[in-house]
C-alpha cells in the first residue's frame, strides 16, 4: 500500500520511479535482485484480477520458452532458459501460455483459482494419442 | 554534429516571428515538433531552415496535426531535451488537451503562441481568443507587445521554465500579424551571449537516464490527482513570480532592457488608465501621451505576464487611479471580459474607489485606432468627473451597427 503523502511530499510531475536509487546494470540484474520502488507495479499484487490460473507441470516442459515469449505480462519466470514457475502476483489468467505450449500433454493448464496445485498435477491429463 | 554560429548585426530588422525563430536558434533547441498554421508558421519554418543550414544541432519533427506536435514535444521533453514549438488559434485549440499534459508532467516546453481569432467565422488575424482559451492550462504566459519583446521573452522563457524549482511550460504570446509580421529594429545578443544567458539544458527525471528509470504521464484517481494539481498551482502561485523577477533582473543586467510583470506607462499620477495586452499597449501609450497634452492625466498598464496572474503588481499598478478601462480582445461570449474580471478580483478587497469599466475590441484583427482610444480616455475622464461609471460596464468598440453595451 503506497503511503498517502501530502501535496508537498512527492516529486513533481506525473512521474514515478521504478527503483529506489540508482540501478547500474539493469540487463544483468534479475528481477528478484532489483530494488523496485513501491511505485513499481512489480511490488503490487494484482492477483485478484484473475479468475482462472495456470498450473505448471515441469514433468512435461521442454523449456522451449514459448510461454515466456508470449506472456503479455512477463509473468513466466525463466532462469537460464529453464521455466521455473509463474509470477502469480501479476498473472491475469489470460491462458495465452497454455495456448502457446507445444507439449503433449501441455505443461501449463488453466484451472479455477481455488484449485489445489498438488492434486491437479497428480491428476494431470495423459498424452493425447490422436494429437501425437 | 557541429553547428555554425551566425553573425548578427547589433540591430536586425526582424518581425516578431523572425525574432522568435532566432531566439530558438540561439537557445539551441533540441527538438521542434510542429504543424504549420498562420500566422505562426514562419517561427517553426525559421527553426527548420536554421537547422537545415547547419546553424542548430537539433531535430525538426514534421507531424500530422497540432495535437501530434505538442504530443511529440511532450515526448521529447520527457526524454530530456530542450523543446519548443509555435502555433495559433485553431492549432492551439487542437493542442489544448496536450497542453494540460505538458504542464501536469512539469515539462518546460516553450510555445510561441501567435495570437489569432478562433472560428467561426474563420479568420487568420489577431485577437486574444486563443490566449484566453488555455489560460487555466497551467502554462506560464508571457506577452510580447512588439518584435523586440518576442525575441527577449523567448530567451527569458527558457530560463524561467527550465529552472528546476519551476519546471513548467511557458507560452510567449505575440499579436498575429501586428507583431508577428511587422518588421522592426530588434537589438540582438550574439549567439554566445544569448546561449550563456539561457544556459545549458539541465535534464530532470529524463527518460534517457537509464540508471534512474521513470514512468512519465501516470494515471491517478481521487486518491492522488488533487495533490498533483495542488502542487502545480502552488508552484505557479508561489515560485514562478519571484523567478520571473530574478530572470528579468538578469536580463536587464545583460541588455539594459527592463521588463516588469505589469508594464506601467505614466501611471505615477494617472487619473485614468487603460489596461490591455499585445500591440494595443503601444498604441494606448501613444494616445495617453496625447491625452496628457490635452490635460487628461492618462496612463497605460500592460500585462507582461498573464499567468500566473501578477495579483500584487496589478493592485500596486492601479492604486491611486480613479478610472480604469479593461480592454479585452476576445469575445467573452456571455460574461464580463477576462481582464475586467482579473482586475475586479484583484481590486475588490482593496481600499480603491476606482471606477472599472470593460471594453471588448479588435476581434478578428479589427484595428484599435487612436480615435477609439481618445474617445475611451475621454469617457474615463467623464466617469471620474461624474464620480460613477456613466456607461454600461461592458461596451464593444470598433464594431459596426447599433451601439453594443451590457451589464
Amino acid at each position: 500500500m503506497m503511503t498517502k503523502k501530502g501535496w508537498d511530499e512527492f516529486e513533481i510531475g506525473a512521474m514515478l520511479r521504478t527503483f529506489n536509487g540508482k540501478i547500474d546494470d539493469i540487463a544483468g540484474t534479475q528481477q528478484q535482485d532489483r530494488d523496485y520502488s513501491e511505485n513499481s507495479s512489480y511490488t503490487a499484487s494484482v492477483a485478484d484480477w484473475r479468475l482462472i490460473k495456470p498450473i505448471f507441470n515441469k514433468d512435461y516442459c521442454i523449456d522451449c520458452q514459448f510461454c515466456w515469449v508470449y506472456c503479455p505480462d512477463v509473468s513466466i519466470i525463466s532462469r537460464d532458459k529453464k521455466l521455473i514457475g509463474v509470477d502469480m502476483d501479476h498473472c491475469k489468467g489470460c491462458g495465452i501460455c497454455v495456448e502457446a505450449c507445444p507439449t503433449n500433454p501441455k505443461s501449463l493448464l488453466m484451472f479455477p483459482e481455488q484449485a489445489d496445485e498438488e492434486s491437479e498435477i497428480a491428476n494431470w491429463p495423459k498424452k493425447d494419442e490422436k494429437e501425437a | 554534429m557541429a553547428f555554425d554560429k551566425m553573425e548578427l548585426q547589433k540591430i536586425e530588422v526582424w518581425d516578431g516571428n523572425r525574432a522568435a525563430a532566432q531566439a530558438l536558434r540561439q537557445a539551441q533547441v533540441d527538438v521542434v515538433a510542429a504543424y504549420p498554421i498562420t500566422p505562426s508558421t514562419p517561427i517553426v519554418e525559421g527553426y527548420a531552415k536554421f537547422l537545415a543550414d547547419g546553424y542548430i544541432e537539433g531535430e525538426f519533427a514534421m507531424v500530422e496535426s497540432e495535437h501530434a506536435a505538442m504530443s511529440a514535444c511532450i515526448g521529447a521533453a520527457a526524454a530530456g531535451g530542450r523543446v519548443a514549438t509555435a502555433t495559433s488559434s485553431q492549432g492551439l485549440a487542437l493542442m489544448s488537451e496536450t497542453l494540460y499534459q505538458a504542464s501536469g508532467m512539469r515539462l518546460p516546453i516553450i510555445l510561441n503562441l501567435v495570437n489569432r481569432a478562433l472560428a467561426s467565422p474563420l479568420n487568420v488575424n489577431g485577437d486574444h481568443s486563443d490566449m484566453y482559451m488555455i489560460r487555466d492550462s497551467g502554462w506560464i504566459q508571457f506577452d510580447a507587445f512588439c518584435p523586440q519583446e518576442s525575441y527577449d521573452l523567448n530567451l527569458i522563457a527558457f530560463r524561467v521554465a527550465e529552472d528546476h524549482d519551476i519546471r513548467l511550460p511557458a507560452i510567449v504570446n505575440q499579436d498575429g500579424f501586428m507583431t508577428s509580421h511587422t518588421a522592426q529594429g530588434v537589438h540582438t545578443l550574439s549567439d554566445d551571449e544569448a546561449y550563456a544567458f539561457v544556459g545549458e539544458y539541465k535534464p530532470m527525471n529524463d527518460m534517457l537516464d537509464f540508471e534512474h528509470p521513470v514512468t512519465h504521464g501516470v494515471q491517478t484517481e481521487e486518491d492522488w490527482h488533487f495533490e498533483h494539481k495542488a502542487r502545480q498551482h502552488n508552484d505557479l502561485m508561489v515560485k514562478v513570480i519571484p523567478k520571473i523577477k530574478e530572470v528579468f533582473a538578469d536580463f536587464e543586467k545583460l541588455t539594459g532592457r527592463k521588463y516588469n510583470l505589469v508594464e506601467k506607462y505614466d501611471m505615477d499620477d494617472a487619473d485614468v488608465c487603460v489596461v490591455c495586452m499585445g500591440s494595443s499597449v503601444e498604441t494606448a501609450r501613444e494616445v495617453a501621451t496625447e491625452m496628457r497634452a490635452k490635460g487628461i492625466k492618462a496612463g497605460v498598464v500592460g500585462f507582461r505576464v498573464f499567468r500566473p496572474i501578477p495579483f500584487a503588481e496589478i493592485i500596486d499598478a492601479l492604486k491611486g487611479v480613479k478610472a480604469i478601462a479593461a480592454l479585452d480582445r476576445s469575445s467573452p461570449n456571455g460574461a464580463a471580459g477576462t481582464l475586467f474580471n482579473e482586475i475586479a478580483g484583484a481590486l475588490f478587497n482593496t481600499d480603491t474607489k476606482a471606477l472599472l469599466s470593460g471594453y471588448v475590441y479588435g476581434l478578428g484583427g479589427r484595428d484599435l485606432t487612436k480615435a477609439h482610444l481618445t474617445a475611451l480616455f475621454n469617457e474615463l475622464q467623464a466617469n471620474v468627473d461624474a464620480g460613477k461609471v456613466t456607461t454600461q460596464l461592458q461596451q464593444f468598440i470598433g464594431v459596426r451597427g447599433p451601439k453594443l453595451a451590457y451589464l
